[in-house]
This record gives C-alpha cells, structure tokens and sequence, in this order.
C-alpha cells in the first residue's frame, strides 16, 4: 500500500492527440479517488499511465517513493480491474486468481491461502474450479476484483468496473467494492462515468474533461461548490438548470434576472461571493440545481421574490420525488462547457441547444415532493431556495466565488495548473 | 421427432415471417424436406466412398487378374484375397520402414511449423514494431511465389552445404515458418481480446509469458489447422523426398508407392492394398482432430 502520486503528467498520441494534459494528483494511502468524466475526457488513458499500459509522454508518476514512469506493469505492483473484466477464459477460476502469484514465484501453499483468503472476502469459494464462461457477470466482476485482491498490490486501479452489470447488481457491488476498500485499505483509483458511483465512491472526486482536471474535491465539494459550468452540469442528477441572467442591484438588495423572472439573491450569498459584486449591471450564468425548487404551496411563507411563475409541461413521477419540467423565457448558456455536456448526450442535443439559445428558451427540471398536485399545463409558482443559487461567469464559465471560498475551491482542484 | 420440433417452429414464425423469402426458403422445416437432405447426404457420402471401395476391390485381387475392367467394379465380390496386404508389408518393400522415415519427417515438420508459425504470427498479430506493416507483406508476396519455381535454387543450394540425401532439406524449412500458417495463426491471434494481453502484462507476465500462458492456449483450434494441414501435405508429398532422398532406406510411403508403378508390369493389386494402408495414418488424425478442426476452419474463416 502506498501513495499515488502524478506531477504534471501528459499524454501526447503519435497523431498528435492530447489525451491528457498536465494534470496533478496526490493521492493519499488508502484513499479512493473516483476519476469520473464523459467519455473521451482522458481518464481511461491516466489510469492505463498509471498501470504502464500507456507511456507518460511528459510528467513524473510516483507510486510509494519510486518513480514508475519506466518501470513495466509487472514491475509497478499495482492490481487492475478492466471494464470486460479480461478473465483468461482457458484457466479455471482459480488459475485466474493465481496466476500473477505464480509468475512472482510465490511458493504453492502461499498461493492456494492467499487465493482462498480472497475467494472468502468475494464468496467465490464454491466457484474456484468452474472456468469464467460458467459464471454470470457479477461473478465474473467478483473473480476480476479477487484477481487484483490476491495481489496485496499497492494499488488498485479499476477501469468502469461495473459498467457491464445490470443496475441492481451495479448498487449491489458499488457498496461490495466500498467494504473491500476499507477493509484492506488499498489505495485506489477508480474511473468512471457515472457520476452516481462518483459521488457514493469518492473519497475525493477528480472530474475531468478534455484530458484536464476540472477539479479535485470530495463528493459534497463538487456537488456545493462545482469549480465551473462543467463540473456543475456534470455532477448532480437531473443536471443543474443552467441559464443567462441579468445581475441588478434596486434599493440596495441584489437581484437576479432572467427573462420575465426575478429572484433576490439573498445577502448572505452575495457575502459569501464577493467577487459577484464585480459584475452587477452584467449578465452571468445562474444554475439552480432542480432540488433546491419546491412547489410554491408547499412551503409557507416564501418571499415573492423566491418564486418563479411556471406552466409545468411534463410531470415525472420517480415515487420520492416529483419531476416538473418546464421552460424559462430566457437563454441557455452557450460556453465551450455546456456544449460540451450536450454532446456528450449525443449530437443533437447540442443542436437542440443552438436552437434553444436562438429562441431564448431554457427547458428547466424542479424536483418537487410527491405531494404536489401541479399538473400538466398548469400555472404554478415554484419556490426557490435562493441561498442555493450557483453564479458562473459567461466568458470562462468559471464559478464566481471570490477570495475565500474561490482560493479553497482553486486550492483543492487546479494547484499547479 | 415431428411433435418436439412443433412447438419451437410456431414460436419463432413471425421472426421467420420477418425474415423473408430468401431465409425461409432454405431452411429445414419439415421432416420431408430432412429426409430428403439425409438422403441427399447419404448419396454424396457413396459417391465418395466409390474409389475406396474400388481400391479394395482391386487390393484384394490375385495377380493376373485384370484390375481395370469395362465396367468397373465397386465392391468386392469373388475375389478376397486379403494375403495382398501382408505382402505389401513384408514383401514387395520395406513398408515399415518407410513409414517410420515419412513419420520422422511428418512430425518433425509439424513441430517446425507450430514453433516458427506461432511465435511470429504472435509478433504480428500482438507486438508493435518498426516495420512491421512492410514485414508482413513481403511474408504475404512469399506466398505468391510456386514452390516450383524455387525448386531448382534450392536443390543447388541444400547439395552445396552437403545436405543432399538427408532430411534435413525437408525438415529444416518447416522452422523457418510457413508464410500461409502465419497469415492464419496472425488473423486467429488478433481476434484474442487485447484486454488479457493488458491484464497478463498487469499481473506481471512478460511477452513470452503472454504467448506461452495465455495466447498459445487460446489459439488451439487455429493450430490444430495448421497441424492437421502440414500432416497431410507432408504425408502425401512426393516431390520433396523424391530430390533430396538417394538411398532406398531412406524413402517415405509416397515414393515406395510411386515405386510400385512400372513401365509394364505393376501390380495394381499390391498398389492399392498400400494405398489403402496409408491413408489409414491421416484418417486417424482427422477423426481425432476433427471437432477441433471443424470449429478452428470456421474460426479462421478457412474453407476445406
């Protein structure tokens, strides 16, 4: 067990690719460091320069106190999970599991003991003799990870390990794969596009986009205080309702506007956002996360300046919540960030996306409770929890935070860019 | 058999409906439509079997009995002299022996072929190196070139290093590689997922241990192919043994066979009763080798 370190590491292809670009990262022994991204953001790649399945074109890659950089995958003593599992499908599930302790000359008795010490944390002790086709996935997810367990490695590096279950045995193995890592305490580095397994996984979540750190922060952090635009629409389920807006200040109060809605930002949030300051009388982004909205009616004494008047288009029922979709009169952001978000949903999401900016409307999700009786073209006020909102500016599409709170969130993420 | 296959027919019908014309048209419905494919089978199979079964016929003649007949005979009827195969054995040459020499120079060619075959079909279907790319055409162009054409150079180039009435000409090459098996063993190979390469090489096996370990077995059905294959030619080659073999104790089957044949006075009879035996030798590999075989032809995308 030991620590990760990256300093600066970049990946060049010989086409001329960047995949990854001077990122940094100190992980800690023991920690679990959910890399997490859309597809193509570089993160298979980092993990793959870690395991020396890739060179480092550039960067130095630290594991316990050796630089590893030139030093082969065998040599690295780190253990990997792949997506699709990579089970030698000749050998016998045992044989799977024993196989690197035999290249490392580890005599038999060892081997057959620490294989049955990992068959016992796995429950895989009646499967030993079966080969990986007999298993379903799941098992064959257990053997993959009881390959890296027997290793005592000094790391565990796992490539979308759960991609490939079905959503049940993906929750079920999520919290199995959490106990095995703190059971043995194993450093781990952890990529993924879900974000969902980010968030329950994460010790720190590293977000990547475009083979660059976003930002590194626990899970709450990057929910709370997303480093930009992207980091903001990326975490959180439904995405985080994202729209341009006018900042004006009347009679001393602050307010934010956006088409024919008006909100106050509150004065705590202005406090906590001195840099907000800077671009009253501007136009910036305003996210508000869909559960920070509520049905009007239900909460008592709302100020009317925390309402939003909307027609609900469409009502989801998902049974602990409500989802009302709606649209807002005013237009979406377009930055380098949200286009990106939106084809990572597939082209014509960003095409929707132009059109949308073109007619100055946002579609917006609230997450309402089940007790709403909004309905389907309804007229309704929705409230909104104004000491949530999110101020991006439209140019970088970096969050406005200013001073304290900014250099925290810069610390944590960007430290050497 | 009709009231098991029933059910399944009903319930895939609308898929075959969707299907279409061409897709239904061929295939087995009905038990009519089986029995007239058995039979169909059936009467290829004989059609086959006639020239063995005329090869008996003629094995177990006596001599002096004409073997080419106006009409011919397919099976045997009056004449059972099965003595002919001892004496083809004991007699008329030493046909243990050549089998023992053809044996030699068989399995030592299939061990050349699956030890050079295999290990640079790995290199090209696994390892990234300059040149690799031009490397692999020139082996492929190789193929282009009849062994016919090389015949003569070769002949002069094994009797200048003294290689001339030994085997060595007829083994030596096999490990050099065979240009068509490393084609085939290469295309097998890259269809092995790259992930357990990536997983071998985390667990800490290095190249040779990738392809001992975890490629070779994989590639079994691709290397019964080629070992089945070089049998075979090898076994029924003629030519190869026929210039570089000087001595009679040295022959294989096929010359002892070729010898048989004179310019007036062959004895079919004794002709064919050794036919007959050594085509025992590559049965006996096929039916042992051939669910391997059947599946690793289907696999490279090789037809018979």
């Amino acid at each position: 067990m030991a620590e990760v370190t990256l300093e600066s590491v970049s990946k060049v292809f010989r086409d001329g690719t960047v995949a990854v670009s001077s990122v940094d990262l100190d992980i800690p022994d023991g920690e679990l460091i959910v890399l997490v991204g859309p597809s193509g953001c570089g993160k298979t790649t980092l993990l793959r320069m870690v395991a020396g399945l890739e060179d480092v074109t550039e960067g130095a890659i630290r594991i316990g106190d050796r630089v590893v950089n030139n030093l082969s995958p065998g040599e690295r003593d780190v253990a990997m999970v792949f997506q699709n599992y990579a089970l030698y499908p000749h050998m016998t599930v045992f044989q799977n599991m024993a196989l690197s302790l035999k290249i490392r000359k580890v005599d038999k008795q060892e081997r057959q003991r620490r294989v049955r010490e990992a068959a016992e944390i796995l429950r895989l002790e009646d499967l030993l003799h079966k080969s990986p086709r007999e298993l379903s996935g799941g098992q064959r997810q257990r053997v993959a990870m009881g390959r890296a367990i027997v290793r005592q490695p000094q790391a565990f590096l796992m490539d979308e390990p759960l991609s490939n279950l079905d959503a049940k045995l993906r929750v079920q193995m999520r919290s199995e794969i959490l106990r095995i890592q703190r059971d043995l305490g194993v450093t781990t580095i952890y990529v993924t596009h879900d974000q969902t397994e980010a968030m329950t996984l994460g010790d720190r979540v590293a977000v990547m986009r475009k083979g660059v750190l976003q930002q590194l922060a626990p899970p709450q952090e990057v929910y709370q205080y997303p480093a930009n635009l992207f980091v903001a629409g990326f975490i959180g389920s439904p995405a985080m309702n994202v729209v341009e807006a006018k900042l004006v200040r009347s009679n001393g109060d602050l307010f934010v506007e956006f088409g024919s809605h008006r909100l106050q930002v509150p004065d705590e949030v202005a406090a906590a956002r001195p840099a907000l300051a800077g671009f009253v009388g501007g136009n910036v982004a305003l996210g508000i996360r869909p559960e920070h909205m509520e049905d009007a009616l239900l909460v008592g004494g709302s100020p009317p300046d925390s309402r939003l008047t909307v027609i609900t288009e469409l009502r989801e029922e998902m049974g602990s919540e409500v989802l009302l979709h709606f649209t807002v009169d005013a237009a979406p952001v377009l930055t380098d960030d949200t286009k990106e978000l939106a084809s990572d949903r597939g082209s014509e999401a960003l095409q929707e996306l132009q059109e949308q900016v073109s007619e100055r409307k946002s579609p917006f999700i609230a997450k309402a409770s089940p007790e709403t009786t909004a309905q389907i073209a309804e007229k309704r006020e929705l409230y909104v929890d104004t000491r949530k909102l999110h101020f991006f500016d439209l140019q970088t599409g970096e969050a406005i935070y200013g001073n304290r709170e900014r250099e925290r969130v810069r610390q944590e993420s960007t430290s050497a860019t | 058999m009709k009231t098991v296959e029933a059910p399944s027919v009903r319930a895939d019908a609308p898929a075959r409906a969707r299907a279409g014309r061409v897709g239904r048209r061929w295939r087995p419905r009905t038990l009519v439509f089986r029995l007239v494919m058995y039979a169909l089978l059936l009467g290829l199979s004989a059609f086959i079997l006639l020239p063995v079964g005329w090869m008996l016929t003629a094995a177990l003649k006596p001599d002096r009995v004409p073997v080419f007949t106006a009409t011919p005979e397919w099976w045997p009827r009056e004449f059972w002299h099965w003595e002919n195969f001892r004496r083809v054995l004991t007699e008329s040459m030493p046909f243990l022996r050549y089998t023992l020499n053809t044996t030699l120079v068989v399995v030592s060619n299939v061990l050349g072929v699956l030890i050079s075959c295999s290990l640079v079909g790995f290199g090209f279907a696994r390892m990234r190196f300059r040149g690799s790319k031009i490397l692999f055409s020139i082996l492929i162009i190789t193929m282009l070139i009849p062994w016919q054409v090389l015949m003569v150079p070769q002949f002069l180039m094994f009797f200048k290093i003294h290689w001339y009435g030994t085997y060595l000409p007829l083994i030596v090459p096999s490990f050099g590689g065979t240009a068509f098996f490393i084609f085939l063993i290469r295309q097998y190979m890259r269809t092995i997922p790259r992930d357990l390469d990536d997983a071998a090489r985390v667990d800490g096996l290095n190249n040779w241990q990738i392809f001992w370990r975890i490629i070779l077995p994989l590639s079994t059905p691709v290397l019964t192919v080629c070992a089945v294959f070089t049998f075979l030619w090898n076994w029924n080659n003629l030519l190869g043994p026929l210039l570089y073999l000087d001595s009679d104790e040295k022959f294989t089957v096929a010359i002892g066979l070729a010898n048989l044949v004179t310019r007036s006075d062959t004895p079919w009879n004794l002709m064919m009763a050794a036919n007959l035996l050594s085509i025992i030798p590559p049965i006996v590999v096929y039916f042992f080798a051939q669910k391997k075989l059947i599946g690793g032809i289907a696999s490279v995308g090789l037809k018979g």
